[in-house]
């Protein structure tokens, strides 16, 4: 394989790793917030914005994975 | 004397026919042709369906040299050239992305000129589009805005919060939109907006801690000896969040921009009309999910901003950091109580 391929290849499976990372992250989530909404539905509302939050700082860490896949991928 | 030079090529709205049929049995590019919709380009082109023509408008291209003569173009094997800021060149060209910027700030403020309550005396707004401005405003100030930053703060960082999730949400829908572009999906664009929310968001912590209590703050409150640690941690984490800001939503939007065209060339890739039977669906599906999405990022950043803002806010009270999540929690008037009892504290 030469080096331009591996980077490739590096910069796939790179970016399906972080994205089963935060799949993960993410789902756990959303059922542990939705556990917590079911046992108490008054508190849906600060559930979700807590839920949303968590969510973005998931997606911003795996966001951060992903460029460096897109730039192993772009400068190869 | 250095003179600021002005370089007006190309002329704006001079509309060129460029005609380019594929020739038969050629193999059409498609990766190519998405990356080159969505990325920046100096002319909009507009496709007449059913055609292999488009209209081509060249904006205008806005070169000033910071060195004399640095901005001479250069031919390469692409076409002509214009050295970067790097050689002394800065650019300000206006280009695809800054008119979907003009248009999406020109229909913003159209829209509110007409659909805001301006009438104090009629305090229920009337129609589709008040109501549906009002709705919003009110759910960024109330649900965004006070929850965050706190009830005394909010109402000071109310209108920067408003104006960037309108801003970014027009942005987002312009893109959804045939002919048009999606800004956010410029780096570019995303960046300078999450560099509006980090200068703020400093300003508000100095604001609120003071110069003193700012730089203090950097040292994460810890023994000196550790100072070396923390600072440079918490300076790294400083510019995390809007890089963070950044990436979220130009990815965001560019994604979305990409799966709707790979899906659709899809048909192209595999050289068959059937393949659009399952394609065109899944394209429909994907749009709608970036019309959901469009609202979200523009949620999610005014979200973040506010919650940023209601960190640096809650940096004035030393002694109760968890401040601006506890207004979140408290209703009506348990929070003013709090908010009373806090100011006679400090």
């Amino acid at each position: 394989m030469t080096n331009l391929a591996l980077a490739f290849l590096s910069a796939g499976i790179g970016a399906g790793l972080a994205i089963i990372g935060a799949g993960l992250g993410i789902g756990k989530l959303a059922a542990s917030a939705m556990e917590a909404t079911g046992r108490q539905p008054a508190a849906g509302g600060d559930i979700r914005t807590s839920m949303i939050i968590a969510a973005a700082l998931i997606e911003g860490a795996t966001l951060f994975a992903l460029v460096i896949c897109v730039l192993l991928a772009t400068k190869a | 004397m250095r003179k600021a030079m002005v370089l007006f090529a190309g002329l704006f709205a001079s509309s060129v026919l460029a005609a380019s049929p594929p020739a038969e049995g050629e193999k059409e590019d498609v990766p190519a042709y998405i990356l080159h919709h969505v990325a920046d380009s100096p002319e909009i082109e507009i496709e007449i369906p059913g055609s292999y023509e488009h209209i081509a408008i060249h904006l205008p291209q806005i070169l000033i040299p910071l060195k004399e003569g640095a901005c001479a173009p250069q031919m390469t094997d692409h076409g002509e050239t214009h050295p970067g800021l790097l050689a002394g060149c800065l650019d300000l060209s206006i280009t695809k992305h800054t008119v979907m910027m003009f248009l999406a700030a020109l229909l913003l403020v159209g829209s509110l000129l007409i659909w805001s309550n301006r009438d104090k005396s009629k305090l229920v707004p009337r129609g589709v589009g008040a109501n549906l401005f009002e709705m919003l405003v009110v759910f960024v100030r109330d649900e965004l805005a006070v929850k965050n930053i706190g009830k005394e703060e909010a109402p000071r960082y109310t209108p920067y919060l408003l104006t960037v999730f309108f801003f970014i949400l027009f942005m987002n829908m312009l893109g959804l939109f045939p002919w048009m572009a999606t800004a956010t999906g410029n780096v570019a664009v995303t960046a300078a907006l999450a560099l509006c929310t980090f200068v703020l968001t400093q300003i508000a912590g100095i604001r609120a801690a003071g110069l003193g209590g700012y730089l203090a703050h950097l040292t994460g409150g810890v023994h000196w000896l550790l100072w070396p640690i923390m600072i440079p941690v918490e300076i790294l984490g400083l510019f995390t969040k809007p890089f963070a800001l950044t990436m979220r939503l130009f990815a965001n939007m560019l994604a979305g921009h990409i799966v709707i065209f790979f899906l659709l060339g899809l048909i192209f890739m595999m050289g068959s009309a059937a393949v659009g039977i399952v394609a065109v669906p899944f394209a429909m599906g994907i749009y709608f999910l970036e019309l959901f999405v469009a609202f979200v990022q523009a949620y999610v950043f005014t979200l973040l901003s506010a919650l940023f803002i209601g960190m640096s806010v809650a940096m004035g009270h030393h002694h109760d950091h968890g401040h601006a999540e506890e207004h979140g929690h408290k209703e009506g008037g348990a929070s003013h109580d709090h908010g009373k009892a806090h100011f006679v504290g400090s």
